[in-house]
């Protein structure tokens, strides 16, 4: 799909103000309303808009703990990667998975309500996870920038 | 610690996937007038369960076809280091996030590029150049999930 300059000023504008009403948008981007929305449809059913999505705050629901998990498969089983993935999707816990090229294969950000409730989520879902040849783990103490802004 | 009954979750589920629903299109979901939908919503904002707005982009479709996962570890450390580390490392446009870690790495940070190419431009230029940085380990993203978490 074609996106021009247009395209990306709107862009631009809707990953500096994702809050922002669709009338103040297309004034910051400099185009009709009327506009924008076709736009912004072409741009969705073209796959370049994903969708938007609302953002959760964990802590404010009362989930202190956020920890970075990153896990070596054993990778001369066929089927490590598939059975981890399936496995650890049924984790409630688990809020995003992400896999990789690289030391790491794969990596998961679980939650839980305080580091008791953590060791008890880490021994009774995280190591009975399949294939596990390693892994190490990040305890997250501030996220100090977080956007999706790509620079267009 | 705000209190969430069913039909909240069941929102925040909702929202997750798409925050464009409105309070009419949540009432006529989960059998609720809009007003009652709307005071929900208001409720869940005011509380900062919901955190504002995520707009998904296919990166990719965009021109930027590579994300990498780096783990940074500080050089020297120090409060002016960590200091000067964050603020440097939070103008880079092609860092999208800054985390600061507890474990085998001080910062986590994504960063998006056009290519590989790219990716070794922003490393050497703007990473490598970073106040303090010592070792440096980096993972390119082959896949990315995002999961509904434990709503329940």
């Amino acid at each position: 799909m074609q996106v021009d300059d247009v395209d990306r000023r709107i862009l631009r504008q809707m990953l500096a103000a994702p809050d922002a009403a669709r009338a103040e948008l297309a004034e910051r981007a400099g185009v009709t309303a009327a506009s924008l929305w076709r736009r912004i449809e072409r741009l969705r059913e073209g796959g370049v808009i994903r969708g938007e999505e609302a953002v959760i705050d964990w802590r404010a629901l009362g989930w202190a703990v956020e920890v970075s998990l990153r896990f070596t498969l054993e990778k001369a089983h066929p089927r490590a990667f598939d059975e981890f993935l399936e496995a650890a999707r049924a984790v409630p816990e688990v809020i995003e998975i992400q896999t990789f090229l690289g030391l790491t294969d794969v990596r998961l950000n679980v939650i839980a309500r305080d580091m008791a409730h953590y060791q008890e989520i880490y021994r009774a879902r995280i190591l009975t996870l399949p294939h596990i040849a390693e892994m190490d783990a990040l305890m997250l103490i501030s996220t100090l920038k977080d956007s999706e802004a790509l620079p267009l | 610690m705000i209190a969430l009954d069913d039909t909240d979750r069941a929102i925040l589920h909702a929202l997750a996937a798409d925050a464009t629903l409105g309070a009419g299109a949540l009432g006529r979901r989960f059998g609720l007038s809009q007003p009652a939908a709307w005071r929900r919503v208001k409720r869940l904002e005011e509380a900062g369960v919901l955190a504002g707005r995520r707009l998904v982009l296919d990166a990719q479709a965009l021109g930027f076809g590579v994300t990498v996962f780096l783990g940074i570890k500080l050089a020297i450390k120090g409060r002016i280091s960590f200091e000067d580390f964050e603020r440097a490392v939070q103008a880079i446009p092609e860092v999208q996030v800054v985390q600061h870690v507890l474990g085998r790495f001080d910062y986590r940070l994504k960063v998006v590029a056009r290519d590989i190419a790219d990716f070794e431009r922003v490393l050497r230029r703007r990473i490598m150049t970073l106040p303090g940085v010592g070792q440096i380990e980096a993972n390119v993203m082959l896949s990315e999930e995002r999961r509904p978490g434990p709503l329940g």
